[in-house]
């Protein structure tokens, strides 16, 4: 049976895209065949940052309406193995994805996949919620920044009432915080909140930090997941998530601010 | 921090303590509310008019709360009522 994990957040800007993109790559790389599905009807994006934009010929709303195949809506990943990609619809209809034609298309897309990727829009209406109703697992993208975080915890509310898992009584989504846009020198001038703040506000467990980086806009602007870059600091951070949400133990990185001189300490910046 | 700053007034908060302060208030008051039945408002509403039948109060002067301690629900009600002329 497929992994079903939700990249969301509530708020939007906040790393959702690039953040599926990243770990549903990840996630291939490590040998589990892992398909990403934009649940963002009408604003399609995850194609740009996966670099197969030239590539969709049919979307998710045209496998829920019959119009194609599974087949032949996915996206067979050009540098990764084992990965694909679903497109969203640039359909204007917010009503398109019925609960369940998302049902019938996660049935058929477990029969090969472990791991079913669903990058959620922003917002709490219906696209985001069917992003997240038949989730196991859910990755929560904060910012350290007010209203990130409160709408993060927002989403939590709606993880734990209005999801499959929490309806049917079973046992609940398994909620990880993932940190963007991390700045570790503002936190040490005491100018954004801290990793230790935003994990005591929200409760849940930490998946892994992601230092703000030239990095990922990089990567957007040539459309290769910023996993794949190695020299990146936010390359690496995502490498660490990935593994963590495997099950490995990995250290915390890239929290401190690089040590300065006497003299730069002395005269401040 | 550079020599300079250390002159500055030391006894401010930062701008980072002040927001988790914040959002430790406001998440708490929203996680209260969400874990409310949907019928609370309504049932607000209704105790409020009520009342209103016999003694002339605001629509803020009911405080309706109700809390799970364990296995028992305790419905707080609050009513205040206006200084008697």
């Amino acid at each position: 049976m497929a992994k079903i994990i939700v990249v969301t957040s509530g708020k939007g800007g906040v790393g959702k895209t690039t953040s599926s993109a990243a770990i549903g790559t990840g996630l291939a790389l490590n040998g589990h065949k892992t398909v990403i599905i934009d649940f963002d009807v009408g604003l399609r994006n995850l194609d740009l940052i996966m670099g197969c934009e030239r590539r969709v010929v049919y979307d998710f709303v045209n496998v829920i309406n019959g119009e194609a195949t599974l087949t032949q809506a996915l996206i067979k990943d050009k540098r990764t193995k084992n990965l694909s990609i679903l497109p969203a619809s640039q359909t204007r209809d917010k009503d398109a994805l019925s609960q369940e034609g998302v049902q019938q298309v996660l049935n058929e897309l477990g029969k090969t996949y472990d791991y079913i990727v669903c990058d959620s829009p922003a917002g709490i209406e219906r696209g985001a919620q069917m992003a997240l109703y038949f989730a196991d697992i859910a990755i929560v993208v904060t910012n350290p920044e007010v209203s990130s975080v409160r709408d993060s915890d927002r989403i939590l509310g709606i993880l734990q009432s209005k999801s499959r898992r929490a309806e049917q009584g079973m046992d609940p989504i398994e909620e990880h915080l993932l940190l963007t846009r991390y700045h570790p020198e503002r936190v040490e001038q005491g100018e954004m909140l801290g990793v230790a703040d935003v994990e005591e506000i929200l409760a849940i467990p930490l998946l892994g930090v992601i230092p703000e980086s030239e990095a990922v806009l990089k990567a957007s602007n040539q459309g290769t997941p910023v996993i794949l870059d190695t020299e990146s600091e936010a390359g690496l951070a995502y490498d660490d998530a990935v593994h963590r949400l495997l099950g490995e133990d990995r250290p915390l990185r890239f929290l401190e601010v690089p040590k300065k001189g006497f003299f730069k300490r002395l005269l401040g910046g | 921090m550079g020599i300079f700053d250390y002159f500055k007034s030391k006894n401010e908060p930062t701008s980072a303590s002040v927001a988790k302060e914040r959002l430790q208030i406001i998440v708490a008051h929203e996680r209260g509310k969400r874990q409310q039945p949907d019928y609370l408002p309504q049932m607000q509403k209704e105790i409020i008019e009520v009342i209103r039948k016999y003694v002339n109060i605001g629509s803020d002067d009911v405080q309706i709360q109700l809390e799970n301690i364990e296995d028992c629900s305790v419905l707080e009600l609050n009513v205040t009522l206006p200084d008697q002329a």
